[in-house]
């Protein structure tokens, strides 16, 4: 028979389950590279890309110059600012539709995130 | 066997230095930089290809004063070919003499371009075409009555029909036609464009310096990348003085305050005064800027820091740039309609 837990010990396992929920069954990470001045997902140029709501998009640096991710988009508004070769930068989409996410240094760069 | 761990140290500092000083002679004929070279198909849209009616209709409008408001300006007045398709001036001056705050970009290569103007507000060359016609700053024109003035013209009636058969004289034809001409202006061969190809002496000894500045100490290839040696992309260069605010009038993200397109280093010796606002006359004041690092610091782009090159090194740089000046394109100026 199970010693009964504490009060104190069943909430950390109540949290520690709902983050390892989060993690596997909702809230993914996909790594986005900025690599030659293109968005790169597991090494293919990509200009869309679907993800689930409370996804995370991870959007790293490849080039040795700096980049500057940001969306104007009605679904999501937001602005990475600068950063360099090797950092990177996280947004969390929590709502469904669909944004534009462009660099501003690099306006060639451009793809569209539609969240499901 | 156990390895002492300074001799790792130091085994490393050797592969360290190795790599450095392969990095350092990496510059030599017969690599391949043949990215730097321009494709020889020009890019052009698919309901507005270049067909010789339409180059030659182009470069009549491009060269006919009457577009203007003041029948006396006209695109060739700014993009004067004998001035690297600029006019030397710092900042450009339109419509009664007026002058404006940016100076003239050269449209040499613009048909390889994502986004036209400094500031990137055209995406393509027809919509960006009519702009300067409209703009009361600069050629000051009523976009109908222009329609109607070249209308009355048998000569540009006949040739407007040999270029878009059916289509008339429009807005639309106008500005597809001025696009198409310009899509013509492109940069021919240049010394640096025969070394890369592997004629070993095309470019000075000074100059390959230059290059290996350019790619390495220099940081010039982080912005100015690829044959046309631009990025297409907008940069605050921290110019002393300068308050345009340039990008951000379109785009409203903090790190496009201030800042503007790359312009293509493409016989960049034929294109002085430099930068957007024209403040450098030479070349030298150009990599002395860059050389400080900037000067106004408050939104200046990453990628700016200062470089402390030797005066051997710019020099070397003011070579490489020069190298970049193409053969001469002798340009034939069309006979214009009059009746
Ligand atoms: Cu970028």
């Amino acid at each position: 028979m199970h010693k009964p837990l504490t009060q104190k010990r069943l909430h950390a396992a109540i949290i520690v389950t709902a983050i390892l929920a989060a993690a596997t069954a909702q809230a993914a990470e996909v790594t986005v590279n900025q690599h030659d001045k293109a968005f790169v997902v597991e090494g293919n140029k990509i200009e869309t890309i679907t993800i689930n709501v409370g996804d995370t998009l991870r959007f790293k640096n490849d080039d040795p110059f700096f980049h500057n991710i940001f969306s104007l988009s009605d679904l999501k508004t937001f602005d990475l600012g600068s950063f360099p070769k090797g950092k990177s930068k996280t947004v969390t989409f929590d709502r469904a539709g669909m944004a534009e996410v462009e660099c501003a240094i690099h306006p060639e760069m451009y793809i569209e995130v539609t969240v499901k | 066997m156990k390895i002492h761990p300074k001799f790792i140290l130091m085994a490393h500092k050797v592969l360290f230095i190795t790599c450095l000083s392969i990095a350092a002679t990496s510059i030599q004929a017969g690599e391949d930089y043949s990215h730097f070279l321009r494709p020889a198909e020009v890019p052009q849209p698919d309901n507005n290809r270049i067909t010789t009616a339409r180059v030659e209709l182009g470069k009549m409008l491009f060269f006919d004063p009457r577009l203007s408001g003041s029948n006396w300006i006209s695109c060739g007045t700014c993009h004067n070919p004998a001035l690297g398709w600029s006019d030397g001036l710092p900042t450009a001056v339109g419509h009664g003499m007026g002058v404006l705050e940016r100076a003239t970009p050269t449209i040499l290569n613009t048909a390889y371009q994502p986004l036209q103007l400094w500031d990137g507000r055209a995406r393509t060359l027809e919509q960006q075409a009519l702009g300067p016609l409209k703009a009361t700053g600069e050629m000051n024109q009523d976009l109908d009555e222009v329609i109607r003035e070249l209308s009355v013209l048998k000569g540009y009636r006949d040739a407007f029909e040999d270029a878009y058969p059916g289509e008339g004289i429009t807005k639309e034809t106008l500005a597809k036609a001025l696009a198409t001409y310009e899509r013509t202006i492109v940069s021919t061969e240049a010394p640096f464009d025969r070394w890369v190809k592997g004629e070993t002496h095309a470019m000075s000894k000074t100059a390959q310096k230059g290059f290996e500045v350019f790619l390495n100490k220099g940081r010039c290839v982080l912005c100015h990348s690829g044959f046309n040696f631009t990025d297409n992309g907008f940069h605050n260069l921290g110019l002393k003085g300068d308050h345009d605010p340039g990008r951000y009038g379109i785009r409203k993200i903090k790190i496009l305050k201030g800042a503007f397109k790359t312009p293509t280093l493409r016989d960049v010796e034929l294109t002085a005064p430099y930068m957007h606002n024209g403040m450098y006359k030479t070349l030298k004041e150009v990599i002395d800027h860059y050389d400080r690092g900037g000067d106004t610091k408050d939104n200046l782009d990453p990628n700016m820091q200062p470089l402390h090159l030797n005066p051997s090194e710019k020099a070397s740089l003011v070579s490489f740039l020069k190298s970049l000046t193409g053969e001469p394109a002798p340009v034939t100026l069309p006979r214009l309609p009059i009746e």
